[in-house]
């Protein structure tokens, strides 16, 4: 046994509104730059819907992730290492621009500086990248923005897998949820294994997965390895970029900034203590069912007085200790295993982990004659089919989002009772394998979510990491280059390229 | 003159190409990369990309075998002049024109795509119209060698290419007689070699060989200034030494 601590996330999907201000905050404090355009470290998208870049999650397409060969052996779908190499001069699995979305501006300076004209002036799109007038917008970072589009064409969502698709593009039988996406900070990230300069790294700490950006050559491998597409080419700088978890945040014991701005609270962040030894036989389980609960085992229940003391010799602080004892995703995950991973199948074992959405009963005129189980509704006549989340969250085990969703019904209803009828229903909360006193925690948690509920973070201990003296007269956080801003103003040896002037508009 | 381009300069051109290197490695690292611009147009670069680099990598191994194994060593091993003259017409002649091929793809995408064009350096441009370039002389070369091909020319390349590198006084003169077009090869290409920490070129000092001697796939950084002890299975309550 190894003990290491990461920060968890979770995502409340049952409460996401779809206001995308996780993904206008982060953008503003990531992505604002030169290159990185058309990259969301933090997307919403409307699901069902193909998402963003186009048909992420289709795995046959794109290889991400990684694959269990035959003979048994764990190595990345797209391929082992001496195929990555062979493939280094071009790589037949990276996504074009346009599979995102090519990045525009507008003409606003237009607005007020045309002449007299007989119709209103109007601000037309130009091309981020060739400064060219784009005629027409057809892809961006949020296209399906709910439900936009012909269903023929969102239907291919991958998580149909499965399902005799063609009612759900009925109006009556339509269904619809938002999945906001970051960076996983994977147990056993893709990205880094495929990366040839070793420039992506897990840190032993805290789990957050980051890019060296002095040491990425932009062999540009990483971004086709990972499955999730959370991994972004800065095509002006060359190198590849990817969410932080906010970690200058994190460090000092404060929520990424998606997180701190969610308007709907669904975001939670916590430590969760793991056992890396047992990292790559969870990822290599034989079936793809298998590897949700093979991802359980990995966990480390941080009550345990053996593992407390084995964390201690692994050199995980009492803070990290005690915080891992609090932590809300230890008691979603774990406890009343409410949280899912996102597609373990891609055997990458993700650690931002998402609560399946409850959804309207179908054919509500038919509600009263149906799918009724005593107090609560049966969650398979749920508007969003049982299959769609499993095939999600799961790798299509419908049994675990069943549960789940069985627990929330069962939540809304124990509360129900107890605060219109004052009645304390333990037999509701029994039927679901709970106590009355886990469903109010639960209910404190998920439902009032308070901040310091959500949020249970200890800081980074620096006295073990660094010597004060030394960064005396430093510069604090940079990206790069020393004290350098991380926008590269160009030297003898280049670096900086022509900043794209916008043409401007013929008067 | 000669003397100054084939005695003094290749020590210029050499001098500059490590230093140089070794400068960016160290103060600018960030700019260390391979540009790559297949994100933005995927379009003409697979099929230019891989025809150039493999035609570029036989080419340059074969340059570097071919001018600096001594002379000796050929003959110890039975390998004739005149043998190793044709088969470096032959080689030399199939790769260059892999890499002139390829090389003119990737030309053609860098200036006729807008989107390539307008993301481009100046050097960007200018490197790679450089190295089509020596592509085109290097293979003008040939037909100078197929007048002389019992081999005799090319060890006038040899000696003065192994006098450069055993600093000996006078290598410029074993190759005062060579054709022209042979000397303006040698000139660019030492231009190339002076230029080079200045480009994109440097990646390929960065060829990510030790991915495959890397343990395993995954890298852990621990930032910790003193390394844990080493420990056989968990460790039994209340037995802790970690205080």
């Amino acid at each position: 046994m190894r003990v290491r601590a990461q920060i968890g996330m979770v995502l409340n999907l049952d409460k996401c509104i779809g206001c995308h201000t996780c993904s206008v905050t982060c953008k503003n404090v990531w992505t604002s730059r030169d290159g990185v355009e058309y990259a969301w470290f933090n997307n919403v998208e409307t699901k069902p819907g193909t998402g963003y870049p186009t048909d992420w999650e289709n795995q046959d397409r794109w290889n991400g992730g990684w694959e269990r060969t035959r003979g048994g052996k764990l190595q990345p779908k797209q391929g082992s290492k001496w195929r990555i190499l062979a493939n280094i001069f071009g790589n037949p699995d990276l996504p074009e621009i346009d599979d995102y979305y090519e990045p525009f501006d507008f003409d606003y300076d237009h607005l007020k500086s045309a002449p007299e004209l007989e119709a209103f002036p109007t601000a037309r799109p130009r091309s981020k990248i060739t400064g060219e007038r784009m005629e027409k917008i057809n892809k961006g970072p949020n296209w399906e923005e709910i439900l936009g589009g012909e269903f023929s064409k969102r239907s291919e969502d991958y998580n149909f897998e499965g399902i005799q698709k063609e009612i759900y593009g009925e109006y009556e039988n339509t269904f619809m949820m938002y999945l906001p996406r970051l960076c996983e900070h994977c147990l056993n990230p893709a990205c880094a294994a495929a990366c040839p300069s070793g420039a992506i790294y897990k840190r032993e700490e805290d789990g957050i997965v980051l890019i060296d950006q002095e040491k990425c050559r932009g062999w540009r491998m990483c971004v086709s390895g990972c499955p999730y597409k959370k991994i972004y080419y800065n095509w002006q700088s060359g190198k590849s970029e990817k969410c932080t978890l906010c970690y200058p945040r994190i460090e000092s014991g404060n929520p990424t900034v998606c997180s701190e701005t969610c308007v709907g609270r669904i975001r939670y962040l916590g430590v969760m203590l793991y056992d890396a030894d047992k990292i790559e036989e969870a990822a290599n389980a034989p079936a793809t069912t298998d590897l949700y609960d093979a991802q359980l085992d990995v966990f480390l229940d941080p009550n345990d007085p053996q593992v407390i003391e084995t964390a201690r010799a692994d050199g995980i602080p009492e803070d990290w200790i005690k915080s891992a004892q609090a932590s809300p995703i230890w008691k979603m995950a774990m406890e009343w295993k409410v949280a899912f991973p996102l597609h373990p199948e891609y055997r990458t074992l993700p650690m931002v982990w998402y609560i399946p959405p409850l959804s309207p009963i179908q054919n509500a005129a038919e509600a009263g004659a149906i799918g009724m189980d005593g107090a609560m509704p049966d969650v398979r006549n749920l508007r969003i089919p049982l299959r769609y989340l499993a095939n999600m969250l799961t790798a299509g085990d419908e049994e675990p989002v069943a549960l789940a969703l069985e627990r929330m019904l069962a939540m809304r209803s124990y509360m129900r009772a107890k605060t219109v009828d004052g009645v304390r229903d333990e037999a509701v909360a029994a039927k679901v394998g709970l106590d009355g006193e886990m469903i109010e925690d639960m209910y404190k948690i998920m439902a009032l979510a308070d901040y310091e509920d959500r949020f249970v973070i200890p800081t980074t201990h620096r006295e073990q990491v660094e010597e004060a003296y030394d960064l005396r007269g430093g510069c604090g956080f940079t990206d790069t280059n020393g004290c350098s801003p991380g926008i590269n103003k160009g030297s003898l040896f280049g670096g900086s390229k022509k900043p794209l002037k916008m043409p401007e508009e013929l008067r | 003159m000669h003397n100054f381009l084939f005695g003094i300069y290749p020590y210029i051109a050499l001098s500059v190409a490590i230093i140089g290197s070794i400068a960016r490695y160290e103060r600018d690292p960030f700019t260390w990369k391979t540009s790559s611009s297949q994100m933005l147009r995927r379009k003409q670069l697979i099929m230019g990309s891989v025809l150039f680099h493999i035609g570029v990598l036989i080419i340059f191994f074969g340059h570097l075998i071919g001018l600096l194994t001594p002379i000796g060593i050929f003959d110890a091993l039975g390998i004739s002049h005149g043998f190793k003259q044709v088969g470096a017409v032959v080689v030399g002649g199939i790769a260059g024109v892999m890499a002139l091929v390829g090389g003119g793809m990737l030309f053609h995408r860098r200036w006729t795509d807008p989107r390539i064009r307008k993301t481009s350096s100046t050097a960007d441009i200018a490197i790679l119209a450089m190295l089509l370039a020596q592509l085109v002389l290097g293979l003008l070369t040939i037909f100078a060698s197929l007048g002389h091909l019992d081999g005799h020319e090319m060890t006038k390349f040899m000696a003065w290419a192994q006098g450069i590198f055993t600093f000996q006084a006078g290598a410029a003169a074993h190759i005062a007689d060579v054709a022209f077009i042979f000397k303006l090869h040698l000139f660019l290409g030492l231009t190339i070699f002076l230029i080079f920490p200045f480009t994109r070129l440097v990646h390929m000092l960065s060829v990510p060989v030790r991915y495959i001697f890397r343990p395993g796939y995954q890298v852990v950084r621990s930032r910790r200034s003193e390394p844990l002890p080493t420990r056989a299975g968990p460790v039994a309550p209340g037995r802790s030494t970690n205080k």
